[in-house]
């Protein structure tokens, strides 16, 4: 028997976005235990909640995630509204399922970039945030911002979609569509992929429903489980989808499964524009004066899998306890099993293969040759403005047409 | 229908039981009976544990089991009180599933609750640093 080694990956590495410690213990070049050591981003966020007022938790917890910003505030809006016992307008909830699937498509596309890049192969990795900028584009229309949107609120959503940008909605989508197919038909045809993920860090049934494994992990290993269609939030039960599971629970499977993932996010998304196009315009909150004592529970379904708010309010304008789990905190810990027994060059996939929440959220900085920095924070504000009205001025320019014909 | 399975199969356990609304259900039971209630609704009604929520209730430490049954979407809370402030403990549940190893390390680090049986109750996300007998999320926590 050889000798046991140790291989670190962390706390900081170039495989790794964001701080995270794995002690791979090997032998030879197999993989024979793992050791996670987790904390090296821990903000205290719980307890940060319990000092700020109802409306001002809401923006506090989407920046929990830069990728998901708008699953933990969607969660948090849903425990208090459950505290309260009221649902948001029609119109409200089909603008947060919008919100929620867009975020969805956008997430999986960055991941799969990043598997990608993981087992070398930069192609998907250009060509899937390639198709994920104008993901990006849409959400700044929406709602100005191309990361933390905050269109969430108590009783409802902060703005309205404006019907102009329907069309540019419905264009980006059935765009991306045709570029979808092709990364299924990518996955499926490619010798390299093949060989680099199927049958590498599989994830049993019976250990994904042990350590409680969440989202496309968990379906990824046939454990049909969507809070979408399992405790319905919004209106996911009045309009027609279906849940994706898949039974290998290998890599390969957590790939497809992602990207059939936001074929469905596609068209769940031009199903609830269709709904906006019927119900009256304007509705977007029920407005919401006191939080009286009590509790609820919020759950939703996050890219990486349930997100679970719970809040406990005595009456005050502050709540007493906020519980959050997020999703990675459960699929992590799949890692100890599914690294275990392969070799140490899988490890990088296998790690990322749980969609880790990586964050994107800084926006450019311009910087002269020297290297000096020749614009100021609100000079860069400015122009995202300047951009925000640009990308606006654009699409509006593309749909003129339709929209006087429309209008006729 | 699982909230009368539930019912019967645990009976005279349950205390206080409340329907907020047709997917949570609330009811609170002894912490002495806590591994057979979990027991029952993990491996008999196929349950998985979400979390567990750890709060500080001034007089005594309250701990809410989330319970998730995925086939309706009904969240059974399950909620045990230990009323000993200085010494909490209650058992743990992870040689019964994985799931409550993370969970219960966390709450053990945020509040002082000492779970008996746990195989490795180690600082999850505090530095191993952290002063000893500090617990953040309890109310009487301060910063210095």
């Amino acid at each position: 028997m050889s000798k046991k080694k140790i291989i670190p990956i962390g706390p900081y590495h170039p495989l790794q976005e964001e701080p995270e410690f794995f002690k791979l213990i090997v032998e030879g070049e197999k993989v024979v235990e793992l050791e996670i050591e987790i904390g090296y981003n821990h903000r205290g966020i719980e307890k940060l909640a319990e000092n700020k007022h109802w409306d001002q938790v809401t923006f506090v917890v989407e920046r929990i995630c830069g990728i998901c910003s708008t699953s933990h505030p969607f969660a948090y809006v849903l425990a208090v509204e459950d505290l309260l016992g009221m649902q948001p307008p029609q119109r409200a909830s089909y603008i947060r399922m919008i919100i929620d699937e867009l975020q969805r498509i956008h997430s999986h596309l960055l991941w799969l970039g990043l598997a990608g890049h993981f087992i070398g192969y930069n192609t998907i990795w250009m060509w899937a945030w390639k198709a994920r900028e104008p993901i990006l584009d849409l959400f700044e229309l929406i709602s100005g911002n191309r990361q933390h949107y905050a269109m969430m609120k108590i009783g409802g959503v902060r703005k309205d979609i404006d019907p102009q940008n329907y069309q540019a909605i419905r264009k980006t989508i059935k765009e991306l569509y045709p570029t979808l197919k092709m990364f299924e038909k990518v996955v499926k045809d490619d010798p390299v992929i093949m060989k680099r993920t199927k049958g590498v860090g599989v994830l049993t049934k019976e250990y994904a429903i042990s350590f409680g494994a969440l989202g496309p992990t968990a379906r990824a290993s046939g454990v049909n489980i969507d809070v979408r269609k399992d405790d319905p939030y919004a209106l996911y039960d009045k309009i027609d989808w279906s849940v994706v599971v898949l039974t290998d629970g290998d890599i390969y499977a957590k790939i497809l499964l992602r990207i059939l993932e936001c074929l469905e996010s596609s068209s769940i998304i031009l199903k609830c524009l269709e709904s906006l196009d019927r119900i009256p315009k304007g509705e977007i909150e029920t407005e919401v004066f006191d939080i009286p004592a009590g509790e609820g529970i919020g759950r939703v379904e996050a890219p990486r899998g349930e997100c679970f708010h719970y809040v406990r309010s005595d009456g005050t304008n502050r709540p007493v306890r906020h519980k959050i789990r997020a999703p990675s905190f459960m699929n992590v810990a799949t890692n100890l099993v599914t690294v275990c027994g392969y070799t140490i060059s899988d490890a990088a996939i296998t790690l990322a293969a749980v969609d880790p929440c990586y964050c994107c959220t800084e926006r450019g900085a311009v910087f002269s040759k020297s290297g000096k920095k020749i614009l100021t924070g609100e000079e860069l504000i400015k122009l995202s403005i300047e951009k925000t009205e640009k990308l606006k001025r654009l699409y509006q320019k593309q749909n003129k047409f339709n929209f006087q014909n429309k209008n006729i | 229908m699982i909230k009368d399975k539930v019912k019967n199969r645990l009976k005279e356990k349950i205390k206080d039981w409340v329907v907020k609304n047709p997917r949570r259900v609330y009811f609170t039971i002894e912490k002495e009976n806590l591994k057979e209630v979990a027991n029952v609704l993990y491996k008999e009604i196929k349950m998985r544990l979400c979390t567990i929520t750890g709060i500080d209730n001034e007089n005594n430490f309250e701990l809410i089991y989330h319970f998730s049954f995925d086939k309706t979407g009904e969240i059974f809370n399950v909620r045990i009180f230990l009323k000993n402030k200085n010494n909490p403990e209650v058992d743990s549940l992870c040689d019964l599933f994985n799931a409550s190893n993370w969970i219960e390390r966390e709450i053990y680090e945020m509040l002082g609750i000492n779970f008996k049986g746990h195989p490795n109750l180690e600082h999850l996300l505090l530095n191993k640093n952290w002063p000893k007998g500090k617990y953040p999320l309890r109310k009487d926590y301060t910063n210095e």
